[in-house]
């Protein structure tokens, strides 16, 4: 609103002043925006230009040339390498997601509408745990799973992916159903529900849109996750991550194979992102701004 | 709520198992791994099946001042500087970012969508990418030169320059004098004119720090002689972190200062616009003290994410280069290669407090607002 500024005179040239104004600061707004739009998508042209490339082609010097003609050659090099730990990333991802998710909710209900006394010490106690730095339960992690047998195996991965990833679940959970009013739950009491009733009945039909934000979370967090990864299933079962680290380290792999890899462990959190970029902001706010 | 007593019992036995696995998986194990750092645990002795000794604080005391640790003191200084930087790029670029696009933006969900899709990539893929990006005789450096400029020269992730050097010995000094300037001074100004008690705490804890460090740190590292003139200071190479961090953490604060820009209303903006506030006053005097809550948060989340990096300095410096090293890459080295099981989780405690100091006091002032509000 300018108008405020205009006085009731307006003369002609001042008018034009303002909007000459306006439009120069619109222009910089949009300039700069652009410009940083450009730069954040710099390292994707360059991943994707040295992809397209064939193999003779690739050329430090001319890295950020358009290839003379497009090649899929990198991307098949790159999905051979991958494929393994493409897999097990799935393999891993896919329960240890829907196993987390359900845990979080039945954490998340109870914490919100079944106050137990001590709740609220426990709770934070709980939320501390997805801020420790890992390093600081690996040691005793990699005994326990190596006691229990499923040291170096995608199951040991799949329960430390669950285990660790309880807070943030029952977080998401805990804060979406405090807005859910009591009244609703009270009423199906009186018809005599009771814990499961309540859960099955009028809580579970209206989770969808927490289940979406945490399976997204979940999803991206286990998908892109490494240290775990390296440490306690690295040579038995690599995942994504490991097995691309594994070919950024080697000397023999061409990099115009690195970027396409680096591309292709990309695309399914990037799918993800796309498509319900909504929700995926909602899960990474949530684990800064609570109650 | 009307519960049954079946049901409040059903309830906490369906939260029971995970309240269980949290307090082995996270607090056990910490204890463990408290336990394991007073000790000489390594990978012989368990071959042998031999019981690990006792050594008290020794770890702990070789890795600040040990003959032949230096790693772990580089680890420490590169997290600091680390740290400062990549949290004062994301607060810059995200608020520059967030207050652009809330501006009444045409295709502000495309800007949007750019500018935060590096937070779905992992560490690792960023990790790759920009190593290539950052080789000397490649990538950026060579980018000028397609428009006929000359090519970069910096080393960029091996560069061997560091700045603001000093004398490890000399750092409890250095620590003590920059506490007495930027905590205990405005700590003391506040308790003495506005009477905070929150201050008060700050106070008390920032003078018992600093006598610590004058009174026992000082004199326990000068009596090292051994550590001579062991230099430290901010390797520029780590610049090139702090860029690629950046690139994939900006996005974050950008969504959530752009939450709270949102959480402002527009009458409270007109209101002050009416008073006669400029455009820039209503940022000065409205938005930016809004928005403070949002900078502490985002300055406690990314700062316990780059106390604990680990993924991307793994890529692009792989263990080798102690230019980028930082604590959680040290601890896997000596802990999974090393097979010092000791010593690494001396490093990992020392982890887990930095990164602790950080979160808990926000995790209690988070729950004591929330306890109020109800």
């Amino acid at each position: 609103m300018t108008t405020r500024s205009v006085p009731l005179n307006t003369t002609q040239p001042r008018t034009s002043s303002i909007q000459w104004q306006r439009m120069l600061s619109t222009g910089a707004i949009y300039l700069t925006l652009i410009l940083a739009a450009l730069i954040f998508l710099l390292p994707v042209y360059m991943v994707l230009m040295t992809g397209f490339k064939s193999p003779d082609e690739v050329n430090i010097s001319t890295m950020w040339a358009l290839p003379r003609s497009l090649s899929l050659e990198s991307f098949r090099q790159a999905f051979d390498e991958l494929r393994t730990g493409l897999g097990n990333s799935f393999a891993l991802v896919i329960p240890a997601t829907a196993i987390s998710a359900v845990l979080g909710s039945i954490n998340g209900y109870v914490l919100s509408k079944w106050k137990f006394p001590g709740a609220n010490i426990i709770f934070p106690l709980m939320l501390f745990g997805m801020f420790i730095p890992y390093q600081a339960i690996l040691i005793p992690l990699v005994q326990f799973l190596r006691d229990i047998d499923l040291y170096n195996s995608l199951a040991g991965l799949i329960l430390c992916h669950v285990v660790y990833g309880l807070p943030i679940t029952t977080l998401i959970f805990r804060n979406y159903y405090t807005e859910v009013p009591d009244e609703m739950l009270e009423a199906g009491a009186i018809d005599g529900a009771g814990f499961f009733g309540l859960y099955w009945w009028i809580v579970l039909p209206i989770s969808l849109p927490g289940f979406v934000v945490v399976i997204i979370w979940q999803f991206t967090q286990i998908w892109n996750e490494f240290l775990f990864g390296v440490t306690i299933a690295g040579q038995a079962a690599p995942t994504v991550t490991v097995a691309l680290q594994n070919l950024s380290g080697s000397q023999i792999v061409q990099w115009n194979v690195q970027m396409a890899a680096a591309f292709l462990a990309a695309i399914p959190t990037l799918i993800v992102y796309i498509l319900l970029g909504r929700y995926f902001i909602r899960g990474l706010l949530a684990g800064s701004v609570k109650g | 709520m009307g519960q049954s007593r079946t049901d409040r019992f059903i309830a906490i036995a369906m939260i029971a198992p995970s309240i269980i696995l949290i307090a082995i998986f996270v607090y056990g194990f910490i204890g463990w791994t408290g336990w394991t750092s007073l000790t000489d645990s390594n990978a012989l002795q368990q071959l042998q099946r031999l019981p690990a000794n006792n050594v008290g604080l020794t770890n702990y005391g070789n890795l600040f001042a040990g003959q032949l640790d230096n790693r772990f003191r580089v680890d420490i200084v590169n997290t600091v500087f680390f740290t400062g930087l990549f949290v004062l790029v994301c607060l810059g670029l995200g608020m520059l970012l967030a207050i652009l696009l809330d501006q009444k933006i045409k295709g502000e969900g495309i800007f949007r969508t750019i500018f935060l899709f590096p937070m779905a990539l992992s560490f690792v893929v960023t990790g790759v990418v920009w190593k290539w990006l950052f080789n000397p005789g490649a990538g950026i450096n060579v980018l000028p030169t397609a428009i006929g400029l000359p090519a970069g020269t910096f080393r960029w992730f091996i560069s061997e320059d560091r700045i603001l050097e000093f004398v490890w010995r000399d750092l409890p000094i250095i620590a003590a004098v920059l506490i007495g300037l930027f905590v205990i001074l405005p700590a003391l100004y506040y308790v003495v004119t506005r009477r905070s008690r929150v201050g008060g705490i700050i106070l008390i804890v920032g003078v018992i720090l600093n006598a610590w460090l004058l009174l026992g740190a000082a004199p326990a590292l000068a009596g090292r002689s051994y550590l001579g003139q062991e230099r430290h200071g901010f390797n520029l190479a780590l610049l090139a972190v702090v860029l690629a961090a950046g690139w994939q953490m900006s996005g974050y604060t950008m969504a959530m200062y752009l939450a709270g820009l949102r959480g402002i209303s527009e009458e409270l903006r007109e209101a002050a616009r009416v008073d006669g506030c400029s455009e820039i006053g209503v940022y000065r005097r409205i938005v930016f003290p809004l928005l403070a809550p949002i900078t502490l948060s985002a300055i406690i989340i990314l700062g316990h994410i780059s106390l604990k990096i680990f993924d991307l300095v793994y890529v692009m410096g792989g263990g080798d280069n102690l230019k980028i090293d930082m604590p959680g890459l040290n601890m896997f080295f000596e802990t999974f290669r090393g097979q010092n099981f000791g010593r690494g989780a001396a490093i990992a405690m020392v982890m887990l407090v930095m990164v602790a100091v950080v979160i808990v006091p926000y995790l209690i002032s988070n729950f004591r607002s929330e306890a109020t509000r109800r």
